[in-house]
């Protein structure tokens, strides 16, 4: 009925969109990191946009199915593998019972969504199946995945391989993620303490390119840049921060808080990734470059109801073919 | 704190989070939800307008304080590993720095850096230190401490860099209770001295 790890990842956590309406009491939202890919692996079999996926780092889980499953994975390509044999991403998969998912190569990105016709079955805590690592609650029993761990489907639902002997079967068509990811320049809005940049730190800013550290997790990235003067240095009294703020750290360098990052902090904020971005963001791995670009709040809100409405359409194509497919099978 | 309550009570459709902090009011609220429902307008500028209209309602004086806690604090210096040199530093006995940390009550600020980490003030400015140069890699769950003006309670282990004078027996997070932090934003506190004896009874239950 589920599937079984038969050798751990370096971290996979169940996630969903995250836990909201709990950082007043210092409890972060998590999630995904890359919430585009969570919305995709969902539509592609056929799930709500917010069901719970498995969140996989490189190097990621070996699995073992023990039922016949309807999957699909989104985010990045770590050339997945289904009894050695290729297999693709952004495409409803049906596998056997008995097939083992593998991973080879990281082709491209830093996270790769497994998500389950029916969604994953996790801890709920706090209204959310986010896995919470550092109270240990949420998802699979608050903590990463290990070996010898099984994730079951929330209903199972039977689906049968056309072809009897065929270990797996890619279903004909597969999603147009591309557009949805910024490869160099991303965008961002202006932050409360954005003026106490020196006219010549912005324009480094908006110059120059900036690396993603080895020092980066879920809860930030460290950026490598040069460093940015401000013109006053008073230390700041604590107020909140969010899912990609861009704080200035004493030396001058930046750092941009992800899915797990602290609810409120006493550097200032120089900006905020807008939100379409933070996808193209969860994507990037350590030495990576992008450079940042400066939009107004009326900017991103558009930017991001047309990504909102192109992300429907695809998600509304993914449901009709399954339903289409479903029917036919 | 008085903006904050008000806001909770009224529920504004597509906000997410409420996070007050010392000085500041930060609104979490679903962009792409709200978007959708209202695609020719500025969600920014709705949600703005909202907030001001809010502001002309609540009246500063109307902070409603929402519990008042009483946390017993042990401060027996083997749970305290800074008590004895906070007092040589300020040239005070340990009873006189026990008796300043136990007279005030403070009111939760924020919370924040761990979940349920209360900022509480205002220290009484005899016991004011600021943070250990170089942060510990391990404070234990429990332990209370002074940063400048501000003291609070780790509710989880974790790395630190608060001045430690003393432990509580209380649980100050636990994910298995419906309200998982013993401290809210706005609450008043008291701290009350209680033995070490009493600290491992109470830790027991």
């Amino acid at each position: 009925m589920s599937i079984q790890v038969i050798k751990a990842g370096i971290l996979d956590t169940v996630q969903d969109a995250g836990r909201y309406g709990y950082q007043q009491l210092g409890i972060n939202p998590g999630g995904v990191m890359d919430r585009t890919a969570m919305r995709m692996a969902n539509a592609l079999v056929g799930n709500e946009a917010g069901a719970p996926v498995i969140e996989m780092h490189f190097p990621a889980a070996e699995m073992l199915f023990e039922e016949t499953m309807l999957v699909a994975l989104s985010g990045a390509d770590f050339s997945p593998r289904i009894n050695g044999e290729e297999t693709p991403v952004h495409k409803p998969v049906c596998v056997r019972k008995g097939a083992i998912l593998s991973f080879g190569k990281q082709l491209k990105g830093a996270r790769t969504y497994l998500a389950v016709k029916g969604g994953w079955k996790a801890d709920n805590w706090l209204h959310s199946y986010s896995t919470h690592l550092t109270v240990k609650a949420g998802g699979q029993a608050g903590r990463a995945l290990g070996k010898t761990d099984r994730l079951f489907p929330q209903q199972l639902q039977p689906y049968g391989l056309l072809n009897k002997e065929s270990i797996f079967e890619a279903l004909p068509w597969q999603a147009a993620v591309s557009a949805f990811y910024q490869e160099r320049s991303l965008r961002m809005i202006q932050g409360y303490e954005f003026d106490t940049l020196t006219p010549a730190a912005k324009e480094i800013l908006f110059s120059s390119s900036f690396t993603i550290s080895r020092e980066s997790n879920r809860m930030g990235y460290r950026l490598q840049g040069p460093p940015l003067l401000t013109t006053q240095t008073t230390e700041l009294i604590s107020t909140a921060v969010t899912r990609g703020t861009l704080q200035l750290l004493p030396d001058g360098q930046l750092i941009v808080l992800m899915a797990d990052h602290q609810t409120t902090g006493g550097y200032p904020r120089v900006g905020h990734l807008i939100s379409a971005d933070l996808a193209s963001l969860a994507q990037k791995n350590a030495g990576e470059p992008f450079s940042v670009s400066v939009v107004s709040v009326q900017e991103a809100e558009n930017i991001l109801h047309r990504q909102e409405m192109d992300l429907q359409q695809l998600q509304n194509a993914c449901n009709f073919r399954l339903a289409q497919y479903l029917l036919g099978v | 704190m008085a903006l904050y309550q008000y806001l909770r009570g009224r529920k504004i459709a597509g906000v997410l989070d409420l996070i007050p902090a010392y000085s500041s009011l930060s609104v979490v609220y679903d962009l792409a939800a709200l978007i959708k429902k209202n695609p020719a307008q500025s969600v920014y500028a709705m949600m703005e307008s909202q907030l001001q209209e809010a502001v002309r309602f609540v009246e500063i004086q109307t902070v409603t304080v929402s519990n008042k806690v009483t946390i017993p604090v042990c401060y027996d210096l083997s749970l305290a590993p800074d008590l004895s040199e906070l007092a040589a530093l300020h040239q005070l006995t340990i009873e006189e720095v026990i008796q300043l940390h136990t007279a005030p009550t403070y009111r939760v600020y924020m919370i924040g850096f761990l979940p349920g980490f209360a900022y509480m003030g205002s220290v009484a400015e005899r016991i004011r230190t600021a943070r250990k140069s170089s942060p510990r890699t391990k404070v234990p769950a429990g332990s209370v401490g002074i940063a400048g003006e501000q003291t609070g309670i780790y509710p989880l282990d974790s790395p630190g860099g608060w001045q430690l004078i003393g432990q509580t027996p209380l649980p100050l997070f636990d994910a298995t209770r419906t309200d998982p932090c013993l401290l809210q934003p706005g609450d008043e506190v008291k701290f009350c001295s209680i033995s070490l004896t009493e600290y491992h009874q109470l830790k027991k239950t």
